[in-house]
Parts: C-alpha cells; sequence; structure tokens
C-alpha cells in the first residue's frame, strides 16, 4: 500500500467555474446578482420590483434556480429582456444552484444586450453558502415572518454577502422582530454587509436598494475599464 | 442535495491522482471537513459508492477528519472555539467575529495498491 499526499479543495472545480462565469460576463460587461433566502422571503417579488424600476436605464436578465416549478420564470418573463430557468431534471433535488449550472444558462443568454443579470437561486439559507456562481454581489434576503435569529442560526450566508435585505417590513407590527437585534448580528458576522430594510408590497425601500444596485454596477464597470486600461 | 456535485469532484480528483501514481486501487481516501461546513459525511459516502462503481475507487473508505471551529475576535483578537450559537467572545463577550478555520472540506491523502 501507498499513500500519496493530495491536498486539495474538493471546492475548487466549482470556484475554477465561477471564476470562468465572471471572466465572461466582465468581457460582455454584464453585472451578476446572486440573490438567496430562504423559501418566500420574497426573492421573486425583489427582481420584480427591481427590474420594473432600472428597465428604464438598464437591459435586464434573470436566471431562475427554482428547482420545482417555472412559476417564478413565467412571473418575471413580461418584465426581463431574457429569463433562463434552469434546468434541473438531472438534478434532482438540488438545494443550490452552482457554478456548472449557469455556464450553459449563460450560453443562452444574449450577453451583449443585457447590462444586469439577476439570478434567483433556490430557497436555502445552507447550501447556497457554499457555492459561488461567478456573481459580482452576493445578497441575502430575510423576512419578517423568519424571526430576527436567522443570522445567528446559519450565520455563513450572511458572513460572504455584500448586502442584507430585511424584506416584508409592512409586517412588522404584527411580529416578533427586532431590527435592532437582527442589524447587531450582522454588523458582527459581516460590519461590511449594507443593511436595506424594505417592503416588496409597499415598495417602501425599493428605491435605495435600486440605487445601491446601481452604484455597484458603475463602480465593477470602472474597475473592467481600468483592468483593460492598466 | 449539493454533495452530489461535490462528491463527483472527489471521485474525479481521486481517480487522477490514483492514474498518476499509475495504482490499480484506491483503498481509503482521508479527507479532512471543516466543522462549520455545511456537508454531511454520511451524504458524501453514499453518492461516493454510486459513483465510484466500476472504476479503480470502487469499495474505497471515506475517512473524514472534522476540523473544530476557531473564531477570532474583532474587538480583541481572541481566538477562540465558539460554544454556543451565538458566536460571543469569551473574552470580551464581543459578537463581532471572523471565521479562521472551519469552512474546509479538501482531499488530505490516498492510500491506493
Ligand atoms: N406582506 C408582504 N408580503 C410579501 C413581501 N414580499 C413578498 N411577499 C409575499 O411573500 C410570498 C413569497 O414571495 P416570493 O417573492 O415569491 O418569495 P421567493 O423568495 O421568491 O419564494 P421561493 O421562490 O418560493 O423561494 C408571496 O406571497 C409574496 O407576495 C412584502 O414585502 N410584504
Ligand atoms: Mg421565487
Ligand atoms: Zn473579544
Amino acid at each position: 500500500m501507498k499513500k500519496i499526499e493530495v491536498i486539495q479543495n474538493v471546492l475548487e472545480a466549482n470556484e475554477s467555474i465561477a471564476k470562468r462565469n465572471q471572466q465572461l460576463l466582465d468581457k460582455h460587461k454584464v453585472f451578476a446578482i446572486n440573490i438567496m433566502s430562504a423559501p418566500g422571503a420574497g426573492k421573486t417579488s425583489l427582481i420584480l420590483h427591481t427590474m420594473s424600476r432600472l428597465r428604464a436605464k438598464l437591459n435586464i436578465a434573470v436566471i431562475e434556480g427554482d428547482v420545482a416549478s417555472t412559476v417564478d420564470a413565467e412571473k418575471v418573463q413580461n418584465v426581463a429582456k431574457a429569463v433562463i430557468q434552469i434546468n434541473t431534471q438531472n438534478m434532482p433535488e438540488s438545494c443550490s444552484l452552482m457554478a456548472a449550472m449557469i455556464e450553459p444558462a449563460l450560453k443562452e443568454l444574449p450577453l451583449d444586450d443585457i447590462e444586469l443579470l439577476l439570478i434567483e437561486n433556490v430557497g436555502n439559507l445552507i447550501c447556497p453558502s457554499e457555492f459561488t456562481l461567478g456573481e459580482h454581489k452576493r445578497v441575502v434576503i430575510s423576512s419578517l415572518p423568519e424571526g430576527d435569529d436567522k443570522p445567528i442560526k446559519y450565520p455563513l450566508i450572511f458572513i460572504d454577502a455584500h448586502a442584507v435585505i430585511i424584506n416584508k417590513m409592512d409586517l412588522l407590527p404584527y411580529v416578533d422582530f427586532d431590527i435592532a437585534t437582527f442589524r447587531h448580528s450582522i454588523a458582527g458576522l459581516n460590519p461590511k454587509a449594507e443593511i436595506f430594510q424594505l417592503s416588496c408590497k409597499t415598495g417602501e425601500g425599493i428605491e435605495k436598494w435600486c440605487s445601491w444596485v446601481l452604484k455597484q454596477l458603475e463602480t465593477n464597470a470602472k474597475t473592467i475599464e481600468a483592468s483593460h486600461t492598466s | 442535495m449539493h454533495e452530489l456535485g461535490v462528491t463527483e469532484n472527489i471521485v474525479n480528483i481521486a481517480l487522477a491522482k490514483a492514474g498518476e501514481a499509475q495504482a490499480s486501487k484506491v483503498i481509503r481516501i482521508n479527507l479532512v471537513i471543516g466543522e462549520l461546513s455545511g456537508f454531511v459525511p454520511e451524504c458524501i459516502q453514499f453518492y461516493f459508492d454510486s459513483l465510484s462503481k466500476d472504476t479503480i475507487a470502487q469499495g474505497a473508505v471515506l475517512h473524514f477528519e472534522s476540523v473544530p471551529a476557531q473564531l477570532c475576535c474583532r474587538d480583541c483578537s481572541a481566538i477562540f472555539h465558539p460554544e454556543d450559537t451565538l458566536w460571543s467572545c469569551p473574552q470580551c463577550g464581543g459578537q463581532s467575529v471572523e471565521i479562521l478555520k472551519g469552512r474546509e472540506l479538501y482531499i488530505e491523502s490516498l492510500e491506493v495498491e
């Protein structure tokens, strides 16, 4: 018997495909956001609001990671420039999108006609934290009915987020959710994360979120340009 | 189940390394898994058994060595193991922490014939 030293990260395969995805997106000047949350926190609702507010300025495409149905893809169909539903037929019970699922989807999208790509991940707070897709920004939505302890129970997904959204703010009078406790947990785990409080029902706070998206997109475009000229 | 994709990588890496070493059989794969990583060893073993069928890795034992989580307090720099889900610093009570160890998942070594 012989022992072979390996020391190889098992997640490296996903990370190298993710890197390739991001290079492709950068080449076509597409800014991508990976939207993650527990089921029903408001990913599709946020995508719809973001599109209706930004579509006068940007061409927006959506990748839907909903595993079980096409309902979310149908909802965004009318507003988006293009929608791709990730085909999970060969991936039963997938609990997260992975970079290898995004790669073929990017080939189908008219990347040159798109500036913003919104990716709706599978509703899950555990698995998506292990996989990057090639996105530029990672966003996690928590909604008031879920309770303010989600960052404590599922820290990993919040640790890597660039922005955390507290959705369903319209329900504040009816649920026990302490905004200060939640914000304090996020600040501890991930002090750099931007926190947005909004409601996809009333539209409150959506504008601030959309300005952040626009600003990040512009900053990313400048970074890419600078790296080309230098 | 995200273990499926991950197990495919484990099989691919093991077969490639065993191939380089001109081995005829993979006996054991030593994996290191962080306490905070969301992967379930039993689940990886389950997929491994089916994915490795009819390869030289068929029947190999997967051995998982767990790496305890290690956190660092951003306020006082204490390094500690989280004792509760709150992840508060035992030295100063602070709740601003960074993960130093505990998210890894890698193949440490293979035992082959
Ligand atoms: N009251 C209230 N309801 C909301 C808000 N945002 C979304 N909802 C409702 O919450 C439910 C789930 O919203 P979705 O946008 O479908 O959530 P999702 O995260 O895409 O759900 P999955 O794709 O199933 O994981 C829908 O009935 C929405 O109408 C909000 O701000 N306030
Ligand atoms: Mg949805
Ligand atoms: Zn401390």
